[in-house]
């Protein structure tokens, strides 16, 4: 075999790019701000905090590459904690509990179980109307998360919290060895991280080996690249997307789920405008709102680069919330220029043909 | 020796809505040759694949190919595909976001998961084996769009295709590159593919084709050896004409024009659809462009007036250098643009035809100083009386005129503005033979009165009758130029042709 090194793809240029920022942030702020930044808590708090984005925008992601979008996931995950921490309190589907004589742990079996199917349930609705009756996405998802927010405030318009023996098996902590730091007594905190964050973690690996090294993965690929072409090519188109949106919602299921197990309440506010954070992450992370490229190794970067700015910005005094919104903007301002930049460079820009080479479609029989 | 048939269609007929596109055509392909497919544009070359590919379904007719004894149906791409016809479309039909080896084996084969391995090792043998540079896990969007096209081909090759259809696969690349593809197909003939040639680059066929079918208006004009039939015959029977006994037409009108004042001229201009060109044309001249439908005359005039984004060039008006790159600075040097299709760039169908006829005035006095009622419904009664358009009122919405009556109110449209220079494309198309001679009377009096006028038509006679230069286009470049006495059917054809071959 001839040994040539390919030119990087257009997915690991942006990927890489990301990692690359995150890490230059990351080791700006430990040298600038020090403190907090010095500690590995630090970062695994990034991580307990934000677990749910981190599943959330895994679900961007594989809509966006499919050139698709889906601005439900928010909503999902809002009503999956309610009805989860529901379901942990004891006032709803109590009655599962009791017949089965189970103890009051099964109940968490019980939410986890009903999480999901929420979770498919809108993808399969979404899915199915975005794929086979070829409805507008952005539409169909808007409607989702309206009806997702007005389904938690049906299912109880005061606030609701799970009990708090269920909340500490949620919150239960996993130590990581020798990763500690002392306290103000010297004595040494073991740094932890969550339940939550191990399953945001065992899914970005699914994700990712599914659209590396699985055909459907491929194909979500191909049909954001070209929906056209690929149809020609055989790709089954319909069930492509449809698919793409039956895994968005079960993600976003699995994400409310973690959410629950983080805050341990419910509430109609919960995780609101999350859908947005989920796309710029995505968006941060190299995958393209115009498909086809993309992938979730850069999604998780482009959370933790998302959380360290805002970090920098608390760290750095600028307290009042409406910060965070700014530096955000300004990042996905910054991201998506830098994105179109590298990508015209590349010779992708979309003008290198000259138009008349490209043949008279248009006037053609 | 008649080699093996691979592929025959027989009487295939398909109709749309209030138009018959395939009427009684047959088609033979056999093993190991490449079938030109040929017509100007509207002949029936796309739907003939299109039937063929089971985009569309034929109303009638019979498909037979080598190894199945019954006549096949073929009503979807997928069916096609594994009745062993491929098809490399004009536009790509590849993912560019996914690599070469992707785009060759996805959509195709089972099992959940992808052998990237496998499938980069095949891949790269057969690229190799055919010649193609490109390697398997290049992206594809990285390679040319001639090696796109190759690789498009090679796909269809590994799912052991017996036809192959490329339709207008060279519109797209330069000359290097079509040699290298031409090759290609050559290797393919060789290894026993049928394969069907579609183009209207009419060198390209005498280069690589064995066969040649002909088709005109949806009908077969027939099959042909490309060593029996010369290049000038084959324009012909593409545009429908014989060679021998066309009377020539003499022109009434002794043009002399060697005093005249250029008025406008252009040099190496070129848009987004048409190559660079020269231009020019004198005071009081009628000139056209001519060639076959697809050749590049519309996109000529559409540069010349800016109604393809102008990519470069320089103009003159009057001597003086001018920009024009949007219709409104043509319009405001006096520039007219009569458009080919009159439905989709002419007329505003629901607006009467005083609005039709006002609307380019209006567009360059400004939007915000409307004319009053008065003097719009002066200016339509002078025009209607003048043209001699038939319609019941000014007020009558345009829609319900004739073809003929529409074209004349675009034209009407136009002369308010009093261009210096009139450019008509397909005036005369679709309307009845009165007003045709009508317009072209029409556009020789303009001409007498000092307008400059370029005229478009797809019938020839109609242009030598009305212009005293032609200029020849094809495969999008000005080919030659005829006046005074080559002004001749005979001469035109020829031109466009290429030469006495």
């Amino acid at each position: 075999m001839r040994k040539r090194k390919e030119p990087i793809s257009d997915t690991m240029l942006l990927m890489s790019i990301t990692i690359g920022i995150f890490v230059v942030l990351y080791a700006l702020a430990m040298i600038i701000w020090g403190g907090g930044f010095l500690k590995p808590q630090m970062l695994f708090d990034m991580l307990n905090d934000n677990a749910f984005l981190i599943i959330i925008a895994c679900s961007l992601t594989i809509v966006m590459i499919t050139g698709s979008i889906d601005i439900s996931v928010g909503s999902v995950t809002a009503l999956v904690t309610m009805v989860g921490v529901m379901i942990l309190n004891g006032s709803m589907l109590n009655g599962i509990q009791t017949a089965l004589g189970a103890p009051d742990e099964f109940r968490i079996v019980i939410a986890a179980v009903v999480a999901i199917l929420i979770g498919l349930a809108f993808g399969a609705v979404q899915g199915y109307l975005i794929a086979y009756l070829e409805i507008q996405p952005f539409i169909i998802t808007l409607a989702g998360l309206f009806f997702g927010r007005g389904m938690i405030t049906i299912i109880s318009v005061d606030p609701q919290k799970a009990p708090q023996n269920l909340m500490d098996i949620c919150q239960s902590r996993i130590d990581m060895p020798l990763l500690g730091s002392p306290n103000k007594k010297g004595v040494m905190i073991p740094a932890h991280i969550e339940i939550g964050v191990i399953i945001a973690l065992v899914l970005v690996v699914l994700v990712f080996i599914l659209l590396r090294k699985f055909r459907l993965g491929r194909n979500f690929y191909a049909v954001g690249g070209n929906m056209q072409s690929a149809l020609m090519l055989g790709v089954n188109v319909k069930r492509t997307r449809f698919l793409a949106h039956l895994l968005s919602g079960l993600l976003a299921g699995i994400a409310g789920l973690v959410f629950m197990m983080h805050v341990g309440a419910g509430n109609a506010t919960n995780a609101t405008a999350s859908e947005m954070n989920a796309i710029a992450t995505s968006i941060i992370g190299g995958t393209l709102l115009t498909g086809g490229v993309g992938n979730v190794i850069g999604t998780f970067f482009g959370v933790l680069t998302l959380t360290t700015i805002k970090a920098i910005v608390v760290t750095s005094g600028l307290r009042d919330p409406w910060w965070q919104s700014i530096t955000t903007g300004a990042m996905l301002c910054f991201f998506i220029l830098l994105q179109s930049v590298v990508l015209s460079r590349r010779g992708r820009g979309g003008l290198h043909v000259p138009g008349w080479l490209k043949s008279s479609g248009r006037r053609k029989e | 020796m008649e080699k093996e048939v691979v592929l025959t269609m027989r009487g295939i007929c398909k109709s749309f809505p209030n138009v018959k596109a395939l009427s009684n055509v047959d088609f033979t392909l056999r093993k190991g040759e490449i079938h030109a497919l040929m017509g100007e544009n509207g002949a029936g070359k796309s739907t003939l694949i299109k039937v063929l590919t089971g985009v569309y379904t034929k109303d009638e007719g019979e498909i037979r190919i080598d190894g199945i004894r019954d006549a096949i149906s073929i009503r979807s791409p997928q069916e096609a595909q594994n009745y062993g016809i491929s098809t490399v479309y004009q536009e790509i039909t590849l993912c560019s976001n996914l690599t070469v080896a992707e785009n060759m084996y996805i959509g195709r084969g089972t099992g959940a998961t992808v052998k990237w391995r496998e499938m980069e090792k095949q891949a790269g043998k057969l690229l190799d084996s055919l010649g193609i540079p490109a390697r398997p896990k290049q992206q594809l969007g990285s390679c040319s769009l001639a090696v796109q096209q190759m690789v498009a081909i090679a796909r269809a090759v590994d799912t052991d295709c017996k036809v192959l259809i490329l339709d207008e696969p060279t519109s797209s690349l330069d000359d290097k590159e079509v040699g290298m593809l031409f090759s290609l197909m050559r290797d393919l003939k060789e290894r026993g593919v049928g394969i069907i040639f579609v183009t209207h680059f009419l060198e390209q066929v005498y280069e690589v084709s064995d066969r040649i079918t002909v088709l005109r208006n949806g009908e077969l004009v027939g099959e042909y050896e490309v060593e029996n039939l010369p290049q000038v015959e084959l324009v012909a029977k593409m545009m429908g004409k014989e060679l021998e006994g066309l009377a020539v037409i003499k022109k009434d009108r002794q043009t002399d024009r060697s005093d005249a004042e250029v008025l406008y001229e252009a040099q190496d201009l070129s848009s987004t659809q048409s190559r660079p060109f020269d231009f020019h044309i004198d005071k009081g001249e009628v000139n056209g462009f001519t060639g076959l439908l697809g050749s590049g005359r519309s996109e000529s005039v559409r540069a010349i007036f800016g109604a393809d984004r102008v990519t470069g060039g320089k103009v003159k008006m009057n001597g003086k250098s001018v920009k024009i790159t949007k219709p409104i600075q043509a319009m405001k040097q006096g520039i007219g643009y009569l458009p080919e299709n009159r439905r989709q760039d002419g007329i505003i169908a629901d607006l009467s035809v005083r609005d039709n006829i006002i609307l380019a005035l209006q567009v360059m006095k400004g939007f915000f100083h409307p004319f009053s009622k008065a003097q719009a419904e002066a200016f339509a009664d002078e025009y209607i009386k003048a043209l001699d358009i038939k319609t019941a009122s000014s007020d009558t919405p345009i829609k319900s005129l004739s073809g003929g009556n529409q074209q004349k109110v675009i034209l009407a449209r136009w002369l308010l503005t009093h261009p210096q220079y009139l450019i008509l494309d397909e005036p005369t198309r679709g309307i009845d033979v009165g007003t045709k001679t009508e317009i072209q009377k029409l556009v020789l009096k303009l001409a007498e009165e000092g307008m400059s006028v370029t005229f478009i038509s797809s019938e020839i006679e109609e242009m030598l009758r009305t212009c005293s230069r032609l200029i020849v286009m094809r495969d999008r470049k000005i080919v030659g130029e005829l006046t005074g006495d080559d002004l001749t059917q005979d001469h035109v054809m020829i031109t466009i042709a290429g030469g006495e071959k």
